[in-house]
């Protein structure tokens, strides 16, 4: 009876995640499910504790009892170390999946019973799980700023990287013809682990979105491979539909970059950078707030290009008085958000969510090219690459064929920056140039505050 | 063994199809959202945890499978409770013309 109780729990909570997933197609329905998702899980848990295998429930609660208490207060960060987090949690995923598979494979080693098809599937579990951990903390540790967020790159690098990967992989192959051989497993456990490291070390701030997706990808294919090992179809499903979202918004975001996944894992984009630095010096025009205000209160149309530097400066509060006062005088804003705008898919559309701006005013970066023509004011908000026109005309650049933000085709662009200085990336930015383009030099939420206290009469240019 | 593999083989294959074809439908305004509950989801490895920490065959997998629950749960919690306040910011357009 128990079986078919565990079982028909498993088939409910798969059903829920599905639906889960749909009702996220929209905001309307998107809370409804978050509630399918809790449900499902705890359905889920619920049917296991009913396993007749358990023994004893004490370490069981203990853990629980802490998950919670870690798991509270990380779903309070604020909105700006959201990627930090998903990072930290895609890390405690693989490190799960990494420790279940070790635990199993120690299990059946006296036993006798790992066959080769289990021993395949804990080998991939192990080194998806375990990679998983390490990469994911790096990147939360660049996220942070713990560890410093430029490339480490050095010579022979990939080389170091496919050959520590070939190793693991031999010793794999080994180990699913003779399962035995119990050092080689903790070999394999070992590169697993140097190998997220490794791979992660080479990738910049930049970057982050497609490397953020791609392991959450991982962290689902571990999750996959754990299910193959448990025979378990609730894990297998769970573990796919992670999987294909993580793909999927890797392609999205490669995709948005116009690169390949071989070129950001391995592509040493830092490389390339620094040989575009050195530029001669160029004239541009800078612009006061009383300047920018006399623009924008004349504009019918205005877009802000909103990037990682909006999120650096916590500006987007001020951005919503900015958008009060437009909006009181009749002028249309709109937000174009490009998809590696911040440092992971979304990031944007949820700080500026956040800020209370409605999610109508939010728009994809074809329907703003769209219109640019027709803009009269585009507010460039610590964005730097993705207005670059640079993408569409330069062969050279190291972004050439990115699909960006046409800021410069609008009639006046007033660009929000701390200084001249070439940003993270290093490429110098064709638009900061353009007759049509002016510089508003500061931090963003001072830049973006005098703005509104021109716009309410306590700025001090009257 | 043999029946369990393939029908494990086609159960993935169809779940990633069906992955596919929902989360193309997700907006691009969620996309953040999307990924801390696919997060939340895929910390259904709890349910294999569960069973290696309560079992309680040898300590290694006892101390392995706890350590595995903690994450999962970790996860679990944190997942679903920041999907939920990040979607709760998500303002209808007609609220925001008020």
């Amino acid at each position: 009876m128990i079986p078919h109780l565990t079982q028909a729990a498993y088939l409910a909570a798969t059903f829920l995640f599905v639906f889960s997933l749909k009702w996220l197609s929209h905001p309307s329905t998107a809370r409804r499910g978050v509630l399918a998702g809790s449900v499902g899980m705890g359905l889920a848990v619920l049917g296991t504790l009913l396993h007749p295998h358990i023994e004893s429930f004490q370490w069981i609660a203990i853990a629980l009892v802490i998950g919670t208490l870690v798991g509270v207060p990380l779903s309070w960060v604020p909105l700006t170390a959201v990627p930090q987090r998903t990072a930290l949690s895609h890390a405690f995923g693989g490190m799960a999946a990494g420790l279940v598979g070790t635990a199993k494979y120690f299990l059946w080693l006296p036993e006798g019973e790992l066959t080769p098809f289990r021993t395949f599937a804990i080998v991939m579990e192990v080194l998806l799980g375990f990679l998983t951990c390490t990469g994911s903390l790096m990147a939360a540790g660049k996220l942070q700023e713990v560890i410093p967020t430029r490339p480490i790159t050095y010579r022979g690098q990939n080389l170091v990287n496919l050959g520590l990967l070939g190793i693991a992989v031999a010793a794999g192959i080994y180990l699913v013809v003779d399962p035995t051989q119990w050092p080689l497993f903790l070999l394999v456990v070992g590169l697993s682990l140097l190998f997220g490291v490794l791979l992660i070390i080479p990738i910049g701030g930049a970057d982050m979105p497609t490397v953020i997706s791609l392991l959450n990808s991982y962290a689902g294919l571990a999750a996959v491979a754990m299910g193959f090992v448990l025979e378990n179809n609730l894990l297998i499903i769970a573990g796919a539909l992670d999987g294909s979202s993580g793909l999927i918004l890797s392609i999205i975001m490669c995709r948005a970059m116009n690169r390949s996944f071989t070129n950001v894992l391995f592509g040493a984009f830092g490389q390339v950078q620094a040989a575009a630095g050195a530029a001669e010096q160029r004239s541009y025009r800078s612009a006061t707030a009383q300047d920018a205000m006399l623009m924008l209160e004349q504009a019918s149309r205005v877009v802000v290009v909103p990037g990682y530097g909006m999120a650096v400066a916590q500006a987007q509060h001020r951005i919503r008085d900015l958008f009060d006062q437009l909006v009181k005088r009749g002028v249309d804003v709109r937000f174009a958000i490009h998809p590696v705008a911040g440092r992971m898919p979304g990031h944007m559309n949820v700080l500026l969510a956040e800020a209370d701006i409605p999610y109508d005013r939010l728009i994809e970066v074809e329907d703003a090219n769209a219109d640019m023509e027709q803009t009269d004011v585009v507010l460039v908000v610590g964005a730097n690459d993705i207005v670059n026109p640079a993408a569409r005309s330069d062969k050279g650049s190291p972004i050439f064929g990115m699909p960006i933000i046409d800021a410069d085709k609008a009639r006046t662009v007033f660009a929000i920056k701390r200084s001249m200085n070439p940003g993270f990336a290093g490429i110098e930015n064709e638009l900061y140039f353009r007759d049509n383009c002016l510089m508003l030099f500061g931090d963003a939420k001072a830049v973006v505050g005098d703005l509104v206290k021109e716009f309410t009469g306590e700025g001090g240019g009257h | 063994m043999e029946f369990s593999l393939w029908s494990m083989l086609f159960v993935f294959v169809l779940a990633t199809f069906i992955g596919f074809e929902v989360i193309r439908g997700v907006s691009r305004l969620l996309h953040t959202p999307l990924m801390s509950l696919t997060n939340a989801i895929s910390a259904i490895a709890i349910v294999g945890s569960l069973i290696i920490a309560g079992e309680q065959k040898t300590t290694l997998s006892t101390v392995l499978g706890t350590v595995a629950v903690f994450a999962s749960m970790t996860n679990i919690v944190s997942g679903f409770l920041i999907t939920d306040r990040m979607l709760r910011m998500f303002k209808r357009p007609e609220a925001g013309k008020r």
